[in-house]
């Protein structure tokens, strides 16, 4: 079928999933289901305890065994341990046929790659798969398909039902004996643990691993004893060097910084820039100077922000430090400035949980009420829909992440990307794959000009009595084109290898195996 | 031109491109690697060929590195090479087999 | 008569490496006024040869919406500048800048083989500019001479870091070093009716130091600056825009001239000052400002 981004969806995809074709961003509202549920243990006799020797002890404890789905969250990033120790564990003892349902996966987790390739692992659902991972899936290694889901989306899949995880596996920098789980004071502190929330309320077993045993009552805690089955204390969870790591310090790229300012502009000039809007912004380049930016503008004319939300970074918890936004709502922290605003600020700064971050299937979520959001993308096209997981080289090699979520969201979806990128068009006429739908995005912010979705003549009005140089997107698209040619699909083989899940479980896109460039003669 | 002696141009940095020409006997022998071979391969090859062939070089071995380089400058990476391994740095046709 | 590209504004003239396909492929991003191709010091010895053809294609090829194509070319005690000179004019190049101008004989060196290559590609005789570089001691001394030296020179540019040492001293960072020939120079272009630009501003952590000497070098008459990066355009452009009031003055100044000359009156006073028709020129050049500035929303 040819669902509503355009894209065909092969029917037999469509039958091995049990999916529907992506319908549009609100065709499930008011979708009514019940929720998964767990298997409990009850914890009866106080004498019981919950600590176990070591991660080998508490899988054997937790019944592993071929076909399980066990489940990790991505707050370490780069520098995660969990993943890898668990796994090697897991390879040792011959388990085979197991589903990962990861919240993301990096290139922290290249180990990985052989355990696909013996079969230990047959099947990944992850909201981001970088590295070798990528290109094992891309290059048909991985036996299952591969399902790319948004984060918001993953939680769904969870609370739902869709997914049910046998065992979940929580990195904790500070835990105590009976499983009170946080995410700071610890050695490796990661700021909040909101990725890991709905596996603990909805995996069978829940083990929290931990390198910082702390006496009881570890609180407050983000993930309570009363979800958690079994603690294990191990070395090292983390290279905290690479799980907060330093402000990254704000770029000099005169062409970010010119995309930055644009978005500036164009935010100011909207009707939505008033006291107490909404904002949440990505961790690159041109999305940090657009918060610096943005700062500036609120400071002279006195117009505060009521909520930023996150992925948060030094910036933006340095408008909380300014007084220009009354509440910070975190899902996670990319440098150690964060890490320390919410400890600091435990009033202003609030961990939530990624079900109340962006999923589209409970009561309502945070994304909802956003008004703004910037993001990138490694490619538009013409109908505004972005790509963020295929490379151009037809490889996985990127995130969804809150990206499908914030852009359904947000009022004014915004996308920076840089049009060209050495000899690649960021717009185009056709993405690679579709990862965000067009209609949910509003604005594409580039170096060369500005397009506003023609679905948006609000916005094309606003911005009609400023100086933002404002294009059509065909015309970024023949620019980008007249530069560098007009590029060729890439050439990929049959077989599909992963779907693009939509955040209400559809299936946006499918993504192919790919296949070694060949020259036509 | 005749392709006198192995000669290289242009570098490995992003948007540009290395190209090296050694002598060769049967027609071109043409490489390419780029980091954007899916989707301007096609392109790549058909620039490099069409300047070698306004450089009458009918005999090489040519191998081209890619990192995403316009057609401009995977022109003058090619003729750099050419003229190299020719040994001329003056009196270039421009405009004439260079353009 | 003139060529018509000769006074056009000139406040930001940036350097880019030819040799580097990824800088010289779309700086006209950055909007600068001219961009300058290097083939001298930017570009190893060894890779001279190679910047020419990248230098050909760009011209031939990128299209630089509207920014002018400055081609700085190697000094004439080199092996190189005749090429250089033959794949600037064959490119197309609107002006080249002549590095380590010396005197008029150095500009009318670099003519000939203009001309000659004008010539030789079948282009305009005449339709490529000359700017000069003025690099040492004696070059500064002569710069009346290579002002007035041809009908294609556009200007005259002051290269601070080869001047400084040849004057047995360095950049100091207070310009005390670097005041007598910015003096020397403005006063001789001025003279001679074509434009002069400073030096460049190499340290990229210290944009206050450099919004100051660009300030300074526009209150001492300078048309522009040699720029090394990107980020110091805007700075530039922004110290070069005229502010509302300057403009609201200048546009009664060319009105009521026009007006009062009509009338035969020759003295007059605009917001109480005392004007007459030795204003008309600067006050135009203002609304030009204010125009390239994008500023200007009158109707002169």
């Amino acid at each position: 079928m040819i669902n509503a981004v355009g894209r065909e969806i092969p029917e037999e995809i469509l039958k091995i999933t049990g999916k529907e074709g992506y319908q549009g961003a609100k065709a499930k509202d008011n979708y009514e289901f019940k929720r998964g549920s767990a298997k409990i243990r009850a914890m009866v006799d106080p004498g019981r305890s919950k600590l176990a020797d070591s991660i080998r002890d508490v899988l054997e404890k937790c019944g592993i065994k071929d076909g399980m789905t066990i489940s990790f969250h991505h707050h370490f990033r780069e520098g995660d341990y969990v993943v890898n120790m668990v796994m090697e564990e897991i390879h040792n003892m011959g388990i085979k046929d197991l589903s990962i349902c990861a919240s993301s996966l990096g290139k922290a987790h290249d180990p990985m790659v052989p355990m696909i390739e013996d079969g230990t692992i047959t099947s990944i659902r992850s909201s981001g798969v970088r590295g070798r991972i990528g290109e094992a899936i891309s290059t048909g290694k991985l036996k299952n398909l591969a399902v790319m889901c948004s984060h918001g989306g993953r939680v769904r899949a969870i609370e739902s039902g869709e997914v049910h995880i046998d065992i979940a596996f929580i990195g904790a920098p500070s835990a105590d004996e009976y499983g009170n789980l946080r995410a700071n004071g610890g050695k490796s502190n990661c700021g909040v643990l909101s990725y890991a929330m709905a596996d603990a309320q909805y995996a069978d077993k829940v083990v929290a691993i931990t390198d910082t045993l702390v006496p009881f009552p570890n609180v407050p805690a983000s993930i309570s004893m009363t979800n958690v089955d079994y603690v294990v204390v191990v070395d090292e969870i983390g290279n905290p060097a690479k799980i907060a790591t330093g402000a990254a310090k704000p770029t000099t790229d005169m062409r970010k910084l010119r995309m930055a300012d644009y978005c500036t502009q164009f935010v100011i000039n909207t009707p939505y820039f008033k006291n107490g809007f909404s904002y949440q912004t990505g961790v690159g380049g041109a999305s940090i100077a657009s918060t610096i930016s943005l700062a500036e503008e609120m400071e002279k004319r006195g117009i505060r922000m009521g909520f930023g939300v996150g992925g948060l970074t030094t910036p933006m918890c340095g408008l909380l430090e300014r007084g220009l936004v009354d509440v910070l709502v975190d899902t996670q922290d990319f440098d150690l400035g964060a890490v320390e605003s919410i400890q600091k600020h435990p009033d202003r700064h609030i961990e939530i949980s990624a079900s109340e971050y962006a999923n589209p299937f409970n009561k309502g979520a945070y994304v909802n009420k956003l008004d703004f959001v910037i993001l990138a993308a490694l490619e538009v096209d013409v109908n505004f829909n972005c790509n963020v997981v295929v490379g151009s080289d037809g490889v996985i090699t990127g995130a969804q992440g809150g990206h499908p979520d914030t852009a359904a969201g947000a009022k004014c979806t915004i996308v920076i990307a840089p049009l060209l990128q050495g000899r690649i068009p960021a717009v185009c006429t056709n993405v690679t794959t579709v990862t965000t739908p067009g209609e949910t995005v509003d604005v594409v912010i580039t170096d060369y000009g500005i397009a506003i979705n023609p679905k948006r003549q609000d916005l094309i009005e606003c911005m009609k009595n400023t100086k933002l140089p404002i294009r059509s997107i065909e015309e970024l698209r023949d620019t980008a084109y007249s530069i560098v040619g007009e590029p060729d699909p890439v050439q990929f083989g049959d077989r599909v290898v992963g779907i693009i899940e939509g955040r209400d479980g559809t299936v946006m896109d499918v993504v192919r195996e790919i296949r070694p460039y060949e020259f036509e003669n | 031109m005749e392709i006198k002696k192995a000669a290289m141009a242009g570098t490995l940095e992003s948007s540009d491109a290395q190209v090296t020409v050694e002598p060769g006997e049967n027609g071109i022998q043409l490489s390419i690697e780029s980091s954007v071979i899916h989707q301007f391969g096609r392109q790549i090859k058909a620039t490099v060929e069409e300047t070698l062939e306004r450089l009458e070089v009918t005999n090489a071995k040519v191998t081209v590195v890619d990192k995403g380089a316009l057609d401009c400058t995977l022109k003058a990476r090619v003729e750099c090479a050419v003229y190299r391994s020719n040994g001329i740095a003056e009196n270039i046709p421009w405009g004439g087999a260079v353009r | 008569m003139s060529h018509p590209n000769k006074k056009r504004l000139r406040r930001s003239m940036m350097f880019l490496n030819c040799q580097k396909p990824g800088l010289i492929k779309d700086p006209y991003i950055y909007r600068p006024d001219s961009i300058m191709l290097d083939l001298e010091d930017a570009v190893a010895e060894n890779q001279k040869d190679a910047a020419r053809y990248s230098l050909f294609h760009a011209l031939r090829e990128i299209d630089y919406r509207g920014v002018e194509r400055v081609v700085r070319i190697n000094g004439l005690d080199t092996a190189h500048w005749k090429e250089d000179i033959r794949v600037c004019v064959a490119g197309g190049a609107d002006t080249i800048r002549i590095a380590k101008t010396e005197s008029a004989r150095d500009v009318h060196t670099v003519e000939e083989h203009v001309l000659a290559a004008e010539r030789e590609f079948g282009r305009p005789e005449g339709s490529t500019l000359l700017m000069a570089a003025l690099e040492s001691c004696r070059g500064v001394l002569h710069a009346l001479e290579v002002c007035e030296s041809s009908e294609r020179l556009i200007g005259i540019a002051l290269s601070g870091g080869d001047y400084t040492k040849d004057l047995q001293t360095v950049i100091t960072g207070t310009g005390v070093e670097l005041q007598g020939a910015r003096q020397q120079m403005i006063i001789a272009a001025r003279a001679a009716g074509v434009q002069c630009w400073d030096t460049v501003f190499t340290n990229l952590d210290a944009m206050d130091v450099f919004e100051e000497e660009v300030r300074m070098i526009k209150m001492m008459g300078f048309d522009g600056k040699s720029l090394v990066n990107p980020r110091q355009i805007d700075v530039v452009h922004k110290v070069f825009t005229p502010s509302q009031k300057e403009i609201i003055f200048a546009e009664k100044v060319v009105r009521e001239i026009d007006e009062k000359k009509a009338m035969g009156i020759g003295v007059f006073t605009v917001d109480g000052k005392m004007i007459d028709i030795a204003f008309y020129d600067g006050a135009k050049r203002t609304i030009d400002l204010a125009k390239a500035s994008g500023v200007y929303e009158g109707d002169l």
